[in-house]
């Protein structure tokens, strides 16, 4: 009961527990559990052989929070920045620090325009994009897309109506981007014309 | 893999990874995992996340290859890698706190290194694939003991060891009501650990039935489909004897199955199962004095946290990205002793060719999908 000073009673005794769940109470001593205290100095575990790790060769100007002092001795190279994606990143990692809305929301930006900017090169190399296979859709027929949601109460549900349009966007987008360029291109031609004339 | 935009991956040929720092190894990768985590890649919503890039976090595999300065691995080696990627010596290293090394991620101070976990974590390729790139190989990997399966080993690497520091950070004390909200791999696992420390009483929450159903009889749990009541506190509040849980466990994480416009959703309609909606039912549903722990997965953009009510009623919030290792010695011992079985959990095993239906299956939560586990070619 709440109103008096007694915690309410559990539905199975610690006995009933300790029964039938392998293991009850084996970490109920908190020295059992690893990672407790969360804090402690030397931990004995690492096997390091350095007290500062050599560092890793910079092989472009690699971008880097300003909230560090300096280049980490070790860092991953999977993608550099590249085209107006990268640039817009740059900017991002050189201008404000990870305290600041603008830096992460510039990052969410670029990420848009890099998929813009990758699907419209795709299209250009030997291996163009597929926005229906890349999405795994068949899975929607072979796994069972009506039955795993139909009358199952599920949360989720609502919003998934809403995924295509969100792999769909770049692509309307980048086709919206490309068609007003190039008639930006023949009206400029045209313009041209007349005032050689 | 690779990323091609939001809910987009390929499989696409890469250049095999090389060694960067003399104390790096390449790992030929014979089981990954795909993680919920991974999801908030998948759909976009993790800044920084370039087209490109490779994911996958949770894996074991083959040593292929050392650095000049590596002395504890060898080529032909069987090891487990843990999800963070650490130095072993910086400040925070030195105290434990591997998640937190502040020597491997120049893009961000708040996060440490964390394989193929886009630009925010350090811009590291991941283990979706046949090779990856393992950085300070003598301190991060250890030898796969021979008695342990490789599909437990995989698990541990991160989920397993997620969800029983999830518990940790609860401080369950003997008889503590536990309640865990998200019945995917980490809340199972976290809901099985509470009873390794003394839990009195385990609830697990979520949508999804069959998720439920693994909770009941995986981790012995009490469950409870939020989906059925009108006000899912009440309901908690009602079956704590109008006190609430001891102890929540927030183990769904930032919008981990939404989208930009679900936050908006999310808040309207109070009925979604992304967060911080989990977070924001743990922070009502508890008692007064209760001790929330954070494991889902939260990006850098805020989110809108009930604060107010979390200090009115004196809680005690704790969370941080896993240690991994450091939980190891002792999680071997609980799945030698079998208290604990991680592979339990695995509903789907996706070649690494059908990445992306193997993305969408999870994605979806299509064919009761729980865990997902990446065999990769060269296997
Ligand atoms: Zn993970
Ligand atoms: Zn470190």
């Amino acid at each position: 009961m709440t109103y008096t000073p007694e915690k309410p009673a559990l539905p199975r005794s610690i006995e009933e527990l300790r029964a039938t769940i392998p293991g009850w109470g084996a970490d109920l001593d908190p020295k059992f559990r690893p990672a407790v205290p969360q804090e402690r100095l030397d931990p004995d575990l690492s096997g390091a052989h350095w007290e500062f790790p050599e560092r890793q060769p910079e092989k472009w100007p690699r971008e880097r929070s300003i909230e560090h002092q300096f280049l980490t001795p070790v860092f991953g190279t999977a993608c550099p920045p590249r085209g107006a994606s990268g640039k817009i990143r740059r900017y991002a990692y050189a201008k404000y620090s990870e305290a600041r809305a603008a830096h992460w929301l510039l990052l969410i930006a670029a990420d848009r325009v890099d998929t813009v900017e990758s699907t419209l090169r795709s299209f250009v190399s030997r291996r163009p994009d597929n926005p229906l296979t890349e999405t795994g859709i068949r899975t929607e027929f072979t796994r069972g897309g009506l039955s795993s949601r139909v009358g199952r109460k599920r949360a989720d549900v609502v919003h998934h109506p809403l995924d295509p349009v969100i792999v769909a966007a770049p692509w309307v987008l980048g086709a919206a981007v490309t068609y007003a360029a190039i008639r930006r291109l023949t009206r400029g031609r045209r313009g041209e014309q007349t005032t050689d004339r | 893999m690779v990323y091609r935009g939001p809910y987009r991956v390929r499989v696409e040929e890469k250049d095999r990874p090389s060694i960067e720092h003399p104390n790096d190894a390449i790992v030929r990768v014979t089981r990954a995992a795909i993680c919920g985590s991974d999801l908030h890649l998948y759909h976009g919503m993790m800044p920084d996340t370039r087209v490109g890039m490779t994911f996958g976090h949770e894996f074991v595999g083959v040593v292929d290859e050392v650095g000049p300065s590596v002395e504890h691995l060898r080529p032909g080696d069987r090891v487990m890698v843990p999800f963070n990627i650490f130095c072993g010596t910086c400040f925070y290293c030195a105290r434990g706190m591997y998640a937190n090394c502040h020597n491997v991620n120049p893009n961000a101070t708040a996060v440490g290194g964390i394989y193929g976990y886009s630009h925010t974590t350090g811009g590291y390729d991941g283990a979706q694939a046949e090779y990856v790139r393992v950085p300070f190989a003598d301190v991060g990997p250890s030898l796969l003991p021979d008695w342990m399966d490789e599909d437990d080993a995989v698990l541990l690497t991160d989920a397993v060891a997620t969800g029983y520091f999830g518990a940790q950070l609860g401080d369950i004390t003997e008889g503590d009501v536990v309640v865990v909200f998200g019945a995917g791999p980490v809340g199972l696992y976290a809901a099985k650990s509470a009873w390794l420390m003394g839990a009195g009483r385990v609830i697990v929450i979520d949508h999804l039935d069959y998720r439920l159903a693994k909770a009941a009889e995986f981790a012995h749990a009490e469950t409870c489909n939020f989906t059925e009541y009108d006000d899912i506190v009440v309901h908690l509040k009602k079956i704590t004897g109008y006190l609430g849980a001891d102890v929540a466990i927030d183990a769904v994480g930032a919008e981990a199955d939404g989208n930009l416009l679900q936050h908006v959703t999310a808040a309207k309609l109070k009925r979604q199962g992304g967060s911080p909606v989990a977070l924001n039912w743990a922070i009502d549903s508890v008692r007064k004095g209760a001790t929330i722990s954070v494991m889902g997965a939260y990006g850098p953009i805020f989110s809108a946290i009930k604060f107010g009510d979390a200090m009115n009623k004196g809680l005690t919030l704790r969370m941080n990205q896993c240690p991994v290792k450091r939980q190891w010695p002792r999680l071997f011992e609980h799945v030698k002793a079998g208290y604990l079985k991680p592979s339990e959990i695995i509903t789907h095993r996706i070649p690494l060719e059908h990445i992306a239906e193997g993305y969408h299956i999870f994605s979806a939560k299509l064919d009761d999908c729980i865990k997902p586990i990446i065999v990769p070619n060269a296997a």
